[in-house]
This record gives C-alpha cells, structure tokens and sequence, in this order.
C-alpha cells in the first residue's frame, strides 16, 4: 500500500482543555514543542513520512496560529497541485463541543471525506508526540486483515476524557476496549492514531448519524470490538501524550535524554516544520550552557542548565535559567533566575526578577508578558 | 514579451575559486559554506531580496551541481515568483556553435537575451563570492539622480591594503576620474566591492562592441569599464561604509567567519528588518551536554556538543564528542570531531571525520616555523584517522592515517 492511497484527517483542536494555559490563544496543533516545534509538525511529518500527499486539518476555534504555521503547507511539501493540504473550517451551523463530539467534527467534513478518492484514512489527534512509521502500520493492517489498527502504547493511561485502552489477544486483536477506565492505572492506551478503509469511516458516520451516536470512540469504536478486527499497533521510542502542563512539561524534559532525542528526531523519517530563517545560536564569552536544547537565533551571554530553548531567545549575562521552557522570542535580563518555569512566546523578564515553580508544577508565563 | 521590470540582478556564479584550494574541489565558490548556516550566495540573493529586485540571473559555469540544487526554485528567498524570480544561466549551444563564458562581460552578453525578456530600465551587475549587507535599492536611487550610465559601489580600504584591489580617483562630485587595477602606488584608497549598475540600453551596446573586439578578454574591469570611461560615459561611484568581505581565500573565508563573533565587527545576522536566507536542513535544535563546554562561538541547529569549543563555528548537524577540542575554527555541516580529538585554526570541511586523538592545526605561537604556520583545511568527506594528524597550513582532499611511529 503506498501513502498516495490514503487520506490523513488530523483533529487540530484535540484536547484543548488540558493545557488551558498554552491553548488560550491557539489550538493543541500548534502548541509549542522542543526548541522550533509544534505539535502538529509530528503528525503532519508522520504523514508525509509514509508518503501521504492528501492531508484534511479540522479546526474548531483559536486557528489563527495553526493557519499561520501550517500556511499552504510548504514544508510538509504538501503545497500541490492536486490534493496537499486543506485546512477544513469549522461550519457555523455544526455543533459546538470538546473533543467528545469528533463525531460532529467529521459530520461536518463529509464532503471531503466523499470527495477523497483514496481508499484508507488515517485519523489523528494532536497531542500526542511520536514519531511513528506509518507504512509499517499500514503493512501490519494488512497482514493482519485488520478492520481498524489502532496505535497504542504501553504505560500510564493519560487522563484524557475518550482514551481507548486495548486488551489484545496474543494476535494483537483487540478481544476488550475499555474507554478511560477508572480502575487501570496503566495498559495499551492509544495514542489517538488510527487507521481504516474510508468506507467504513464512511458507514461509521451514517450509522452514527441515523442512530444520533455522539461518541465516536464509545459508540462506534468500542461497541465493534466483536464484530471488526481492531488490531493494536505498538509504537516504538519516544512518545508523549500530553494531559496536562506538567506532562507538557516532563515530554519536553525528557528530551534532554539524548537517546530519546535521537528517537523522535532520526534521519530515516524527519520532522518537518515552519523556518523562520534565524541565524546559527551564539554562546557569548563568559556563557555557560550544560544540557541544553538550543534553536537557533538565540544570543545566551548568561547561565543555562536543563533547559529548553526556541528560536530567538535572548539570555543576558548575569541571568540564570534552569529546568525551564523559554518560547520563542522571549527575553531573560541580567540578575534574573528562572526555575522550573515554563515561558510562553515574546515574553520578557525584566532584571532582577526571581521565579520559580516546581517539577510537577510548573510557574508559566503567558505569551507577551512582562514581569 | 513578459511584463517590464525597472531592475533585474546578473549573478556572477560562474568562478571556480581556485585560491579555496579543496573547499571548491567539487563546489564552485559562491555556494562555500559561510556562518554557520549560510552560503556566500545567500548574502548577494538575500540582498537583491530585500532591496526589492525579485529577477535574478544566476550565471554559473564551474561545477554547478550542487549550486542549482542549492538554489532550486529560489523558494528559500522567495524567489520562486510567476514572473522573474531566480533563474540559473549555464553556458549554452547556439546555432553558431558552443561556448564558455570567457569573461564576466561575456557571460552577461551570451545572455542578452534573457535580458531583453523583462525590458529592463537598468541591469545590477553581482559577484557571488561577497560577504555584506546592502541596499541595491539606495544605489539605483543614486544611479538615477546623477543619470549615470554606470554606477560602481566602493569602500574606503585601509591604505596598507589598497594595492590588492581595483581603486578609483574620483572628482568631487563623486564621478569617477581614473581607474587603478592593483597599483602599486596607490593614490586612493576607494576600492571597488564588484556591485555595478548599469543603464541597460547603454551596457549592451558596449557589451556587443566588447564582444566584436578580437583584443578584448571581456572582462568587466578590465574592458568594459575602462571602454565606457574612455567613451566618456557618466561614470558614478557609490559610497558603501558597511561591512563587506571578498572571501576568496582560505585565510580571508576563515578571517569572515570568525568576525561574526566579534561584536565590534558590523555584520548583524539576527536584524530582522534584512534577513540573509538560506535554504535551512531539517534539523532538530542543537544539543549542549553536561560534559559540554562552549564559549564565544556560534553553532547551528542538529549539531550535538560534547566536548570543548571556543572561539569557533559549528555548522549544522556537526558532533563533537566528549574531550575534544576545538578552537578557532570553522567546522562545517555534517562533520564529526571524535574524542580527544584537537581541532585548531582550522577549517573542516562538510561530512568529514576527524578521528579519536587526531591534531589538526595548530596555533600559531605553538608553530615552530611561524613563517610557515597557517590555517589547516580538511576538504569534504575526508576521513583523518585516529592519531593522525594535519599540520598548520597543510590542506587534504584524501583520507588520512597515522604515520607509523
């Protein structure tokens, strides 16, 4: 099967109420990640990775940024002639909601579901970062036979509203699916990523349609589990659903593990994103970085250590920052320490300032602010 | 005909710089890395960019492999446009039969032609092989007041230096009144950067004299100028006081690079208002290890730092593994510096491999033969062996290993 026969659907505004600070002004797609990243940018790459050149971005609200990344999809080299990318809008007629009414959501891109002369789909969330080989999850379907395979993996289920969580069979068939249970504290959590024949997406939605389903993964995914074969697909390395500000926070951290690092980020299958044409990073004299993650554009005259730095980042001598997130743009004046702080886009600290959170709870800092 | 542009760039792509030794073995020189991330090209494209000139002529000639694919369809510098935009001009067949560019004037009129396309008011003449920032737009602006029929932009060099380039005598109101080729008793020290403008109707015509005289080496500086200023032109020169660097040896290319991490150099990469672009790699940021220890350098995104660098620029996607140093030098894309490896005053190539406990360089007082010393340059892809070691000045283009003891 190659990628040109499959249409990827991506949900931008997936989970957004789970880091209510980040997404006040964008969508969970486009949330800042690892120094030059939006979430987005992972799962647009695991796309094209495998070849897919037919890409549908649902938007809800706050898509002013996602359209600004995404633009007409350049990066990605999803800017074609035929097919590429489409940013799908939100109708004013469809119903509003969270993330439980993805039904709604896929109501309201029938047309170009319809339209779509691919035979498969790939649906995907945004919050969750991995990098995954799609045509291996293609091949497995396949072989399989598989109705739906579904990417999970095992650990700490997310506490996330509509998480399926697999118990598979020696096969890798799904014989029970259980969605967000209160009683498993871990298991084979999905990762939102699942695949299937357009038609029965398409049945799906009818179905869901004539009988007023309104839960896509209660009342069309679990509900199946006898009669289709869902099959589970593992994925492999690094991966992070993000729930909340802290596990932002730690699946950025954890980045500083350089084999997970090299994980998310190898050559075979790259992630694409939006260049901003910075110049190379510059380490003043007297600059001390230790475990760093540094983008470029950035001038560091001070101390960093454990951190995360995006692009343009300026860090005056005499400042200190550790174990801290520095967006885009943003400025750390002289005499200043940051600690466990999370600093959103062109914000500023003025001299002198001392701030700090904890590890499970990170101080963050809006986009803009001055302090 | 396509639609009339008032001013479109003529890139002169085609040199082979031969004084770059190995960096331009495979490469022509315009397309050498430069800063980290760019290339020389970026600096001339990135210019016509901002000044607003958005059709740009590209004539290359020597190894235009990798500049056509560097350059593509110009998208990284928004050059990709339905009309003008970048365009790549190799040597041609014509029914008269098949020629190289013999001279920079000739390569411009071989392509008159594409010239003629866009009804040009006025044509800028570029070299691909500078390192500055400047508004071609302020100097057309001044073209047009003195309704020149050729503009030249200068800089005053320091006098000790003023031999090595073209000069110019110039009246008082800025006209040129006598061409110096590399004199040796310089009587100014106003020296040419290589920018011209021209009022194109009055070029070509000297360029189709230029090219019916047998004597002529069409060459712009040696024949084209001095035929116009002999004709009596109205001949200008443009006063340029910014940076501007002609990287055309291994010294100066390293000399320019390291300027970038002198703050008392006026050479500002991160203003936003002239953005130099480049064509970026797919890299995830730079990494900086515990065990790592940066001063005063510059380094790229996808490189990782383990070891010691100071006073040096990392491309991207360089490693530098734990214990190794490097100093002074310029370590370009893709290349690994092993454990204990020692890299001073250098210059390492794109994807070459500098082995556990190999010296590369050295510094100068280090250099028993100071006369002798200079900068150590491994060319691209070239494997130096655990222990070996390349000496100050020596320049590689094949793998080396270490001497038996």
């Amino acid at each position: 099967m190659t990628g040109k026969n499959i249409v990827g659907i991506v949900f931008s505004n997936s989970y957004d109420e789970c880091l209510p600070e980040l997404t006040g002004l964008r969508t969970m797609g486009s949330v800042p990640f690892a120094g030059r990243y939006r979430f987005i940018d992972f799962t647009l790459s695991n796309m094209v990775n495998a070849g897919i050149e037919d890409v549908g971005v649902i938007t809800k609200a706050n898509y002013h940024s996602l359209m600004d990344h995404i633009g007409t999809g350049k990066p990605w080299d999803l800017s074609r002639k035929t097919k590429g990318l489409i940013i799908l809008p939100p109708y004013s007629t469809a119903e509003q909601g969270g993330n439980d009414d993805k039904i709604a959501s896929l109501k309201g891109i029938m047309g170009f579901i319809n339209r779509a002369n691919e035979e498969y789909v790939l649906l995907s969330d945004c919050n969750t970062i991995s990098n995954i080989d799609i045509e291996a999850l293609t091949e497995y379907h396949t072989e399989k036979n598989s109705d739906i395979t579904v990417v999970y993996k095992h650990g700490q289920i997310p506490s996330l509203s509509d998480v399926l969580v697999l118990d598979l069979d020696e096969d890798g068939r799904a014989k029970q699916i259980d969605v967000t249970p209160v009683t498993k504290k871990t298991g084979n959590y999905s990762l939102s990523v699942m695949f299937m024949k357009k038609s029965l997406l398409e049945m799906f939605m009818n179905e869901a349609i004539s009988k007023r389903y309104t839960d896509f993964e209660t009342d069309l995914i679990q509900r199946n589990v006898k009669k289709l074969n869902i099959y589970g697909f593992e994925a492999k390395g690094y991966s992070a659903t993000i729930d909340s500000l802290s596990t932002y926070f730690k699946a950025i951290m954890d980045l500083l593990d350089i084999n997970n690092c090299n994980e998310l980020f190898n050559s075979e299958r790259p992630v694409y994103t939006k260049t901003r044409d910075d110049m190379p990073s510059t380490y003043g004299i007297g600059s001390n970085v230790k475990n760093s993650l540094v983008a470029n554009g950035c001038i560091i005259d001070g101390e960093v250590e454990n951190s995360i730095i995006f692009r343009g980042v300026r860090i005056e001598k005499g400042a200190v920052v550790r174990n801290s997130i520095v967006m885009q743009e943003s400025f750390v004046a002289s005499g200043s320490s940051l600690d466990y702080v999370i600093m959103d886009k062109i914000a500023v600290i003025t001299p002198n300032k001392n701030l700090s959170g904890a590890e499970n709870y990170p101080f963050y800092i809006g986009k803009g602010i001055v302090i | 005909m396509a639609r009339k542009m008032e001013c479109i760039a003529m890139l002169l792509a085609g040199g082979q710089g031969s004084r770059l030794g190995v960096l331009t073995k495979n490469i022509a020189k315009p397309a050498v890395p430069y800063g980290g991330k760019y290339r020389i090209i970026d600096f001339p494209l990135s210019n016509c960019v901002n000044s607003g000139i958005t059709t740009v002529g590209v004539l290359t000639q020597y190894q235009p492999l990798e500049l056509n694919d560097y350059i593509g369809n110009g998208q990284p510098w928004d050059l990709d446009r339905a009309h003008g935009g970048v365009h790549m001009l190799s040597p041609y067949q014509q029914i008269k039969g098949m020629e190289w560019y013999k001279g920079t004037a000739n390569a411009i009129y071989q392509n008159i032609n594409f010239i003629d396309r866009y009804n040009p008011e006025y044509v800028a003449v570029l070299s691909g092989d500078h390192i500055y920032k400047m508004d071609y737009n302020k100097m057309l602006e001044y073209h047009k007041k003195n309704n020149a029929a050729c503009t030249i932009a200068m800089l005053e060099v320091p006098w000790e230096d003023a031999s090595r380039f073209g000069l110019m005598v110039l009246n008082d109101d800025n006209s040129i009144a006598e061409f110096q080729e590399k004199p040796k008793n310089p009587t100014s020290n106003k020296a040419s950067m290589g920018v011209y403008i021209f009022t194109w109707s009055k070029l070509r015509q000297y360029l189709i004299d230029d090219e019916n005289n047998p004597e002529s080496s069409n060459d712009f500086g040696h024949d084209v100028i001095p035929a116009m200023h002999k004709a009596g032109e109205r001949m200008f020169a443009y006063l340029f006081d910014g940076y501007w660097k002609d990287v055309g040896t291994i010294d100066s290319l390293w000399e320019a690079n390291l300027d970038l991490l002198n703050p008392k150099v006026d050479l500002d990469l991160s203003d936003t208002s002239w953005k130099i672009y480049s064509k970026t790699p797919v890299a995830p940021p730079q990494y900086i290890a515990p065990c790592a220890d940066i001063q005063n350098s510059m380094v790229a995104e996808g490189s990782k730092v383990f070891g010691h660098v100071d006073y040096s620029i990392l491309f991207d996607n360089v490693t530098v593994e734990e214990g190794a140093k490097v100093r002074y030098s310029i370590i370009m894309p893709g290349a690994t510096i092993k454990a204990g490896a020692d890299v001073e005053y250098s210059i390492v190539a794109e994807n070459s491999v500098i082995g556990e406990k190999a010296t590369v360089g050295s510094r100068p007082e280090d250099s028993k033969n100071r006369a002798e010393w200079g900068i150590a340059v491994v060319g691209a892809n070239v494997n130096v062996g655990d222990g070996a070691k390349v000496n100050p000045k020596e320049m590689i283009d094949s793998d080396r290993v270490k001497e038996a003891e």
